[in-house]
Order: C-alpha cells, then structure tokens, then sequence
C-alpha cells in the first residue's frame, strides 16, 4: 500500500478526518468563489451550518453546467499565481470546462496515482506504458506523475500508433499498462496480428479506466494480454484518474474518501440512497485547493460498500460504473453529447434534424459511434453523388466536434424511434 | 421537350422498393420507366410514372422522400452504333452526363433512352442542332 495509514484507516477515524476537512472546504468555497456564496444563500445554508457529515446533504449540488457556465476560472478558489496547471475536458457546444491545479493540488494528485497504481500492485520495479492521451486531458498527466511518485519507470506514449505501442511494449519488457480498456483490447489484436504470444511481452498488470467497461471485457483483455486488469476511475470535475481504483480482488474500486467525499443519491429524487443501493454517484472534493466542487454530480451509476476489502484496505468501494443517468456517451474515453452533433446537422443545412446516435462495441473491441440521420427535403438530391457528399461532409464536420470518429448513415424520414414525441437520441449498445 | 421524374430516397433494406411500388399501384400509377442507382447503405430509385404530380403527392403523403427532377426521353436509333452517336454529340458540346437509363417500350423504331444531363437546357439546344428526336413528355407519361 503507498499510504497504508490512510488506506486501513478505522471507519471512525476517517470520519472524524472528514468531517473537519469537509467544514473548511465548504468555508474556503463560501469565502473565495462567488458561485458557492449565492448558491449556499440561496438554500439558506452558511458554512457553521456544517458540523458533522450528516450536514453534508444540507448543501446544494454542483452541476457540470456550473463549471460550464463559470467557465473558464471563475469557479476557482484560489488565486491565479497560485494555479501552476490548467486542464480541460471537452464541452457539448464546442465550450469545455477548465479545472485548475495548484502546486499542492498537483501533489495530492499524484499521491492518489501513486496510491491506485499500488492498489493495483504496480511497484517502483515495475515498467509502466502510459498510454492514455498527454495534454489537456487528464489521464496522459494524471498517471504521469504518480507512476513517477511511486518511482516506477515511466513511458510516456501517450495514445495512438499502435504498431509502436507494442514494439517498445515488447522491446523495453514493459510489465504494466495505463489506457483505455477499448484501447487495450485494440492493442491486443494488434500484437495477434503482427504475430506476437503473450509470451513475448512481460506484461503483469494493466490499470484502466477512462470509459466503462464490461466484466466480459476484462475477462477477454485479461486472456489475451496475460495481465490481471483492473478499473481506475476518475474525471476532470473531480481530479482526474486517481479518484477510485481497484485492487488485484477486483471487487469494487477503493475511493480515496480523505480526499473524495463519496454520496450515493437517487437522480430523480436527488435523496440520498443508502449503502449498497444503486444510484447517482455524488462527490465532494475535501482538499483540492485551486477547484473544490461541492457535491457534484457526476450523472454515472454505481454504488457503494463500507465493509473492509480482502485487500486490507477499509476505503470505502464503489462499484465499476454501471451507466449514466443521462444522454451522455463516453466514446473511447470522449464524451459525447448528442446536442454537438444536432449543432453540427443545424449548420450543414439540416433545418429540424432527426438523428440518433447509437454506440456500439466492435469485434475488436473498439467503441464505433454511428450517427444515424434521416433524410429531409434540404439533404436530398437525386444523385448518389451528391448525397454522398452530404454524407462525407456530415461525418467530417462531426469528427471535428466530437474529436472522434465516427460513421453517418442516412435513413428515411420518420424511421428513427419517438417516444412520446421525443426522440429517442441515444442508444448504447455497448455490453457494459 | 423535358420529363419530370420522381426520385425517391431508400434505405438499403428488404422490402423498401416493394413498399414504393405497392403504394403507386395501389394509387393507379403507372410506371413507365424506372432505374436503381444504390451504395451499400441507401439507394435512389427514379420513376418516370403516368402522373408525376400526383405521384409525388402520395408517395411524400406515406412518408417516403421524393424529389422531382426534370431529365430527356432521346430517341436512340435502334442499331448498332446508336447510343454511340448520341454521345457523341454530347461529348463534342461537352455536356456531362450524370446517368442515363433505357425505356423498354419503343417509340417509332427508336429506343428511347432518359438523360440527366448536368445542363438540361444547353443540351436540349444542342440535341435540337443535331436533329435528335426528343419524346416529348406527355407521351412518355403514357408510352
């Protein structure tokens, strides 16, 4: 264990820990952030209000539209000279969230990396390959420095160029690897195709995350890259990876609960669901500096278990992400929001686009999103040529919205499913 | 001297073409000439029908996506060498073609053949130049 004190922590004890972090949190978002000020008011609630984390749910949510709306730093709770990194995540209108790290925030990041990858069983022995994305994203960065803090021996990738990937995978004897689970399995095709066994890579243990995925799916990666896998969870509002991750057990992901408050709260009624229900996974940032949110509500599905782990650890677990209470579609590790690709259809000519998105999971385990679109008096033309061209205009303006590729396919007016008059945009065909 | 043809969207699926042509028979429209131009995912089929109009009317009335477009019956001599000599004449003025498809009836001892032609009007000038004999609509309608 990196921090085995925190991590074996008796349930008193963490409590106590996290009632005293979570009253100065919610004081240095009253004091610093205007938004946390008028919304605490507005629901009458002051920061002397909060004693004990039962007072957690007298406190508002935090939606992702107010970090949206608050865009780029006005969520932020401590001064600029003080922020040493910025990362973002991207928007449904083109307009991302920007969240904001200080030096310290940089360093609690890195220590709960560090902490999950030894969840994991990765040691300073070990040879990571980071292929998840370097950038804006977090998950390039994010595993970046806690690999470093636990000492292992990083290589930077980053994502893409498969043929590469497994060279210096199979060259350098890497023994773990960071991406996403669609990636992973990518990669595994990649190394059958080219000739490879699973005898020629040193692999032992693959950390990912980033997008759900499916126990079937762990299973298949497992087999075929002769690795134990196990799920990291994390997202922008929040950290970044490092919020929860799984030990070699794989029964539920450890939250780093002194740092990530965790609630359980039924969408609809937004009351809070008790241990074991499923629900919408509510978080608190405890420590964070630079971007504290309040109970924010992450719209992913899960659940939680307060009984110890055969691992030793008492962190509170939360199951693998079992969905997501809205539209939104996590697309190798993009979200996807079906408001882009209607903003998209608007301005290629479509007057009142009719359009579902439908994700699937390919053979090769690759998340395919194919936008269907129906066909309207203003796309039709009656050469094939030029529909085709719609076609390929479409998709392309698509692409660039959403940053991923995806497949268009025109269908005939009024076949695509409306229930009640509203359409039905998403479908998830993905076995998660 | 121009025919209006109804052009139809279809998704690439079974039964998509018997339900077009359920829906005008059931309508006492009388398709006279039709072609199929299909890509894996869709294709477009164009009728030349007894009564475009009202064609159009039902077909969009039972949902389907239709567009008229306007295109040439050319009588084609019917002998070796013909449709050779017809193109010919298009090719000279340079005039693009974007697809052409056969009747089978006849009309006189001439196959008649629909154009569509990139511009219809320079091309209805130039057939005219060169004595090409174009059926005129309301006979196609009813051939």
């Amino acid at each position: 264990m990196w921090n085995g004190e925190i991590e074996t922590l008796c349930r008193e004890h963490m409590r106590e820990i996290q009632t005293k972090r979570l009253k100065s949190v919610v004081r240095r978002c009253y004091e610093n952030v205007p938004h946390y000020r008028e919304s605490l008011d507005s629901h009458g609630v002051s920061p002397d209000d909060i004693r004990s984390l039962d007072d957690l749910v007298k406190l508002p949510f935090t939606y992702k539209n107010d970090l949206r709306d608050h865009y780029p730093f006005d969520l932020f709770a401590a001064p600029r000279r003080d922020i040493v990194r910025i990362h973002a995540s991207s928007g449904t209108t083109g307009k991302p969230i920007a969240v904001g790290y200080t030096r310290a925030d940089i360093e609690l990041w890195a220590e709960c990396v560090a902490r999950s990858l030894a969840c994991a069983g990765v040691t300073s022995d070990d040879i990571i390959q980071i292929a998840y994305g370097y950038g804006l994203f977090t998950g390039g960065l994010g595993l970046h420095y806690g690999a470093e803090k636990l000492g292992t021996t990083v290589v930077p990738i980053s994502g893409g160029n498969t043929k590469r990937q497994v060279m210096l995978m199979r060259d350098f004897g890497v023994t773990a690897l960071a991406c996403t689970p669609s990636f992973a399995a990518y990669m595994a095709e990649e190394m059958r195709d080219s000739g490879f066994l699973a005898e020629d890579f040193k692999l032992r243990i693959g950390i990912f995350g980033a997008e759900p995925w499916s126990q079937s799916m762990r299973h298949e990666i497992e087999s075929k890259l002769n690795l134990c896998a196990v799920d990291i969870y994390g997202l922008t509002e929040i950290l970044g990876p490092g919020v929860s991750c799984e030990c070699p057990y794989q029964c539920g992901l450890h939250v780093f609960e002194d740092h990530f408050l965790p609630e359980i709260i039924d969408p609809d009624t937004e009351e809070l669901l008790p241990e074991g229900e499923i629900g919408e996974l509510v978080f608190t940032t405890l420590t964070k500096e630079a971007a504290p949110v309040i109970r924010f509500r992450t719209r992913d599905l899960s659940r939680l278990y307060y009984e110890p782990c055969a691992c030793g650890r008492t962190l509170v677990r939360m199951e693998r992400i079992m969905g997501r209470t809205d539209d939104m579609l996590i697309i190798r590790g993009v979200n996807v929001f079906p408001s882009q690709v209607e903003a998209v259809l608007l301005s290629v000519g479509d007057v009142d686009p009719h359009y579902q998105l439908i994700a699937d999971r390919s053979a090769r385990h690759m998340d395919d999103l194919e936008i269907r679109v129906e066909m309207s008096e203003a796309l039709f033309n009656d050469e094939i040529r030029k529909i085709e061209d719609v076609e390929v205009n479409m998709r392309k303006e698509i692409e660039s919205a959403l940053g991923i590729s995806v497949k268009v396919k025109l269908v005939e007016p009024k076949t695509l499913p409306r229930s009640e008059g509203k359409a039905k945009r998403v479908v998830d065909r993905r076995d998660l | 001297m121009k025919v209006k043809q109804v052009s139809i969207f279809l998704e690439n699926r079974q039964g998509r073409l018997a339900a077009v042509t359920m829906v005008l028979g059931s309508n006492d429209i009388n398709i006279r000439a039709f072609s199929v131009a299909d890509t894996a995912d869709f294709g477009v089929v164009r009728l030349i029908v007894n009564d475009p109009n009202r064609a159009c009317d039902i077909l969009r009335a039972n949902g389907f996506m239709v567009t008229m477009t306007d295109v040439l019956a050319v009588e084609v001599p019917d002998k070796p060498g013909g449709l050779a000599y017809i193109l010919e004449i298009l090719q000279k003025a340079r005039l693009n073609i974007e697809y052409l498809y056969a009747f089978v009836e006849k009309r006189s001892d001439n196959a008649l053949v629909i154009f569509r032609l990139e511009d219809i009007d320079t091309a209805l000038k130039v057939f005219q130049e060169n004595n090409v004999c174009l059926a005129p609509s309301k006979e196609v309608y009813q051939l």
